[in-house]
């Protein structure tokens, strides 16, 4: 499973490292992870006192760990878990069961893995539906099924006659034709179809589409009827545990986890990591890296430098303008970033009591949303782009601590809300403690329409706007996923045209966050193929 | 008829009406699902029970099978256009074995349609699929309703099938001929439709019945049969009836286009050797392009029989041409050893043109010898469906035994 690599000899203080990798993002670690393994001396630097990135688990209240940013896994590649071989450094992933949506009437819906269960349950909404589910999901199955081979690989640069862009482009074509006639046409028609027209080619039932749609939206600015969305609804199914695709799961002890063990496995390989390091500016000399300097002053020089910062935080906030060519540049102030969500984490006095949930229904301990209709998250959508939070936002509340035992004293949990839409840019003024306890105000009330007795709960709340997730994590606006993945920024287009491999103009520099290939969740796969490509102009 | 004692979240299986009858006779307390049901798939023992569909009658709860009722002024029409054969030619009071495909003419489910009068059917079918169903309907006056929780029912399948009903009072059973039925009342006024057919190959009628009736139709049979050693039969023993008769099994025998992931892996009717069920001159059906131009070119694959040599079940066995192995050729998707032909039978998805009848194949077969494994290539001969065609199943009046 994990092939023995060669220890390289530790460095002494003295030794430059080969390559330096900014930010401790996953994707950074991975990356490390990769190039440590090959060999290479790596020094990761991190802005923050704790490596993660966005995948963390803090303690700020007592008792209590909180997965601060991203909460559920599924995407992290099954390839990497095993390469790295992150279980023997403590990482733990454990599926969680269905989901459900409370209905404003007092209803529900909610997902089970039983498919009996589950037939009966849609059934409930609409006989219809719940056959067609099964077509949705295989469907669903099929879109994944042509996608995942492509995730551990560089997109190829259509552009080009090098070989191995032409081998890549051959590979792709062979992919596409293997689909055969009609799912070539669903393909196309799905990377650019909305969420909202996708399920009404399914289903009848608003409140089926609701629960569906939800994952269409998440991370991105767009609505469920904006052209694009269905795409970011299978990038949420394109992840799979232990061989079941579609599965998302908790890291036990919070995405920190994960993050945790890539560390633990980057310094078992030889790797340093450097954290309240923060990088102030990548070096070049005659178009090539030279290494980076750091808020202190303090240079640290190296022939490779790894960014894992986003596009535009990397090539607008970290580099001089006169480096770089024009029109690179124009396309990344271009590359689209904006922040669309925030994030409550709650410390909770008990297990709070949602009246619509039947008792002992195990959907409770899935995830849980509050909009019912298409039309209530569009206009949560409107909301945004008028400039302010939504009035009802679209929530994923999760409530770990019925699964892990790890993350709250007994009796007690600890809650999870990732809210949608929360705007970067405010159009009553910029983000203030007061505005920012607002926000929080309605996440609350949402729940608490749904949850008597919930406010009396709350130990304790971190409330995250994209304002503090861009100030804290670094994410450009908040952006979870490093820039949107929408069509005109996936494949060789991301994320920018001609610079899809993980190089960039500068030589030796190279890209390995979520705004790469294939983009964002806790994927990892950018982080592998960022490595690889060094390697591979490495020769190693 | 879903008797449900806990909610679908605690308790994902419906129990039938007959679940207690059934529950009082298991010995080995064997329930599996079957399309949301919990059903039995060993009474006591599969061989006794086996026997008693090929030598005396045998009770197989059937209610758990997808069950739609359509209806209206255009259900003819409708039922044409979905399913392949011909439902104008079906005369009310006749039941039809039918398939129906999608566009691509690649196999969807079969089941079976009964005329119940002018403008009302019956389907039957394997899975569930009430959008595609509603979907065909567009443009259609008909009305189209899953009906699988309003009829219980049962299938009473051997050779004295028959006599068990004249027992029980059914006057004139006996001339019912297969793939008809008729309304019959017995023992205290209870209603119920007989059709004669099965799932087995033999001799065998099937009894469909109001919710409310199923304890007494099942207490019925029981009782008018206990001289002919009636006794009910799970999932199991059927199955090996099946094979002998060389019916198809869903999910086993094919997986329906509906469901298939993998590119080429859908299966088209012909493929089946359904081609019988095709009536390419009644007008459009959905699947009839594609059928059409594949009946023009020689098939690529086939399902056949096969009759193994040896007496192991050649389960999942791939074929090969050679008995090196070095060609495969298909692979086996039912078998098991047939106790009334004593012949090791299997159905196999073959490549042309070895489905060609007598045609030798070789079948790898791993056998367990006290936990030593040893792989085993086993000649098999393609021969004809159905293996086992006993001259009592056709035989109008129906025969005593």
């Amino acid at each position: 499973m994990s092939e023995a690599a060669p220890v390289p000899k530790r460095s002494n203080g003295r030794d430059r490292p080969e390559a330096i990798v900014v930010g401790a993002g996953h994707n950074g670690l991975v990356a490390a992870c990769y190039l440590a393994r090959a060999g290479l001396r790596v020094l990761v630097l991190e802005r923050n006192a704790y490596v993660g990135g966005a995948a963390v688990s803090r303690r700020l209240f007592r008792g209590f760990t909180y997965s601060n940013c991203s909460y559920v896994c599924s995407l992290l590649r099954t390839e990497i878990i095993r390469a790295l071989d992150l279980p023997s450094y403590g990482l733990q992933i454990i599926p969680y069961e269905g989901g459900c949506t409370l209905m404003r009437d007092g209803g529900h819906l909610a997902l089970y893995d039983n498919h009996d269960a589950l037939r009966r349950e849609i059934g409930r909404h609409s006989r219809r539906d719940a056959e067609a589910y099964d077509r949705f999901m295989r469907d669903m199955l099929r879109h994944c099924r042509f996608i995942k081979p492509l995730l551990l690989r560089a997109p190829p640069d259509p552009t080009t006659l090098r070989p191995r862009d032409l081998r890549e482009l051959l590979y792709l074509g062979r992919h596409f034709s293997g689909l055969g006639e009609e799912r070539m046409y669903d393909t196309l028609r799905f990377w650019t179809m909305s969420c909202a027209d996708l399920l009404d080619e399914y289903f009848e039932s608003e409140i089926v589409k609701a629960h569906l749609a939800g994952s269409s939206i998440i991370g991105t600015a767009l609505g469920p009827r904006s052209p694009g969305t269905a795409y970011v609804l299978l990038h949420h199914y394109m992840g799979s545990i232990d061989g079941t695709v579609g599965a998302w799961g908790f890291a036990r002890g919070g995405m920190g986890a994960i993050t945790q063990a890539l560390a633990s496995a980057l310094r078992a390989n030889g790797g340093e990591i450097r954290t309240e390091a923060s990088v102030d500016r990548i070096l070049t000399r005659n178009g090539r890296a030279t290494g980076v300097v750091l808020s202190g002053g303090e240079e640290l020089h190296a022939k490779i430098v790894v960014s894992n910062l986003d596009v535009r935080r990397t090539f607008l906030e970290s580099m001089d303008a006169a480096d770089l060519p024009q029109e690179f540049l124009a396309q990344v102030r271009r590359f689209k970033i904006r922040g669309s969500s925030g994030k409550l984490n709650i410390a909770l006095d008990g297990l709070p009591r949602f009246p619509a949930i039947p008792p002992g229904a195990p959907c409770i301990r899935g995830d849980m949303h509050v909009t019912d209709t298409i039309d209530m998250l569009e206009r949560a959508y409107d909301d945004w782009k008028e400039g302010r939070w939504s009035r009802r936002p679209y929530i994923d509340m999760l409530i770990p601590t019925q699964i892990d035992p790890t993350m709250a004293p007994p009796g007690k949990h600890y809650m999870s809300v990732f809210v949608q839409y929360c705007p970067y840019h405010l159009a009553e003024g910029p983000w203030t403690e007061e505005r920012r306890a607002r926000f929080g105000q309605t996440v609350i009330d949402s729940i608490a329409q749904h949850s008597p007795g919930f406010r009396d709960l709350i130990l304790h709340a971190e409330i995250r706007t994209p304002w503090e997730i861009e100030k804290e994590v670094g994410l450009t606006e908040g952006n979870i996923f490093q820039g949107e993945l929408t069509f005109d920024q996936l494949l060789f287009n991301r994320p920018i045209p001609g610079y899809a491999q993980y190089r960039s103009p500068i030589r030796g520099l190279y890209m390995c966050g979520s705004s790469t290939h294939p983009g964002g969740g806790v994927m990892g796969a950018p982080g592998a193929n960022s490595a690889a490509a060094i390697l591979r102009d490495l020769r190693r | 008829m879903l008797t449900e004692t806990e909610p679908h979240y605690r308790q994902p299986l419906l129990r039938t009406r007959f679940h207690e009858r059934m529950r009082a006779y298991s010995q080995v307390d064997s329930f599996i699902p079957w399309s949301g049901y919990s059903t039995v798939d060993v009474f006591t023992s599969v061989e006794q029970e086996y026997f008693a569909i090929r030598n005396s009658a045998s009770l197989y709860d059937l209610t758990p099978m997808v069950k739609y009722r359509v209806a209206g002024p255009q259900a003819t029409r409708y039922l044409d256009r979905l399913l392949t054969r011909s439902v104008a030619k079906l005369s009310p009071g006749k039941v039809a074995y039918a398939i129906w495909c999608d566009d691509r003419g690649q196999l969807i489910d079969d089941g079976t349609v009964f005329r119940i009068a002018e403008s009302e059917y019956r389907l039957c079918t394997a899975e569930r699929q009430l959008d595609w169903l509603l979907d065909s309907s567009i443009g259609f006056d008909v009305e189209i309703t899953e009906v699988t929780a309003d009829i219980a029912a049962l299938a009473l399948q051997g050779p004295c099938s028959c006599s068990v009903l004249r027992a029980m009072g059914l006057q004139g059973v006996e001339v019912l001929a297969p793939f008809e039925f008729k309304h019959f009342v017995f023992g205290a006024g209870t209603a119920a439709l007989v059709s004669r057919t099965g799932f087995t190959g033999d001799l065998g009628y099937e009894l469909w019945v109001d919710p409310s009736e199923a304890e007494r139709l099942w207490d019925g049979l029981m009782d008018a049969g206990r001289v002919r050693t009636i006794r009910p039969v799970g999932s199991r023993a059927l199955n090996i009836a099946r094979l002998e008769a060389g019916f198809l099994m869903p999910n086993v025998d094919f997986v329906s286009s509906a469901h298939t992931l993998r590119n080429g892996t859908a299966r088209s009717a012909l493929e089946f050797g359904l081609g019988w069920l095709v009536d390419f001159g009644k007008g459009h059906f959905t699947g009839r392009r594609a059928l059409l131009e594949e009946s023009r070119r020689k098939p690529l694959r086939r399902l056949a029989g096969l009759d193994v040599a040896g007496t192991k079940p050649a389960h999942n066995a791939l074929l090969y041409s050679d008995r090196a192995g070095r060609r495969q050729i298909g692979s086996v998707t039912s078998a098991a050893w047939s106790p009334t032909c004593k012949r090791n039978l299997a159905l196999a998805m073959l490549d042309a043109p070895h489905f060609d009848m007598g045609r030798q194949v070789w079948a790898e077969i791993y056998v367990n010898r006290e936990l030593v494994w040893q792989r085993r290539m086993v000649p098999a001969r393609v021969v004809e469906r159905p293996f086992f065609a006993p001259a009592r199943r056709r035989a109008t009046p129906a025969g005593d035994f």
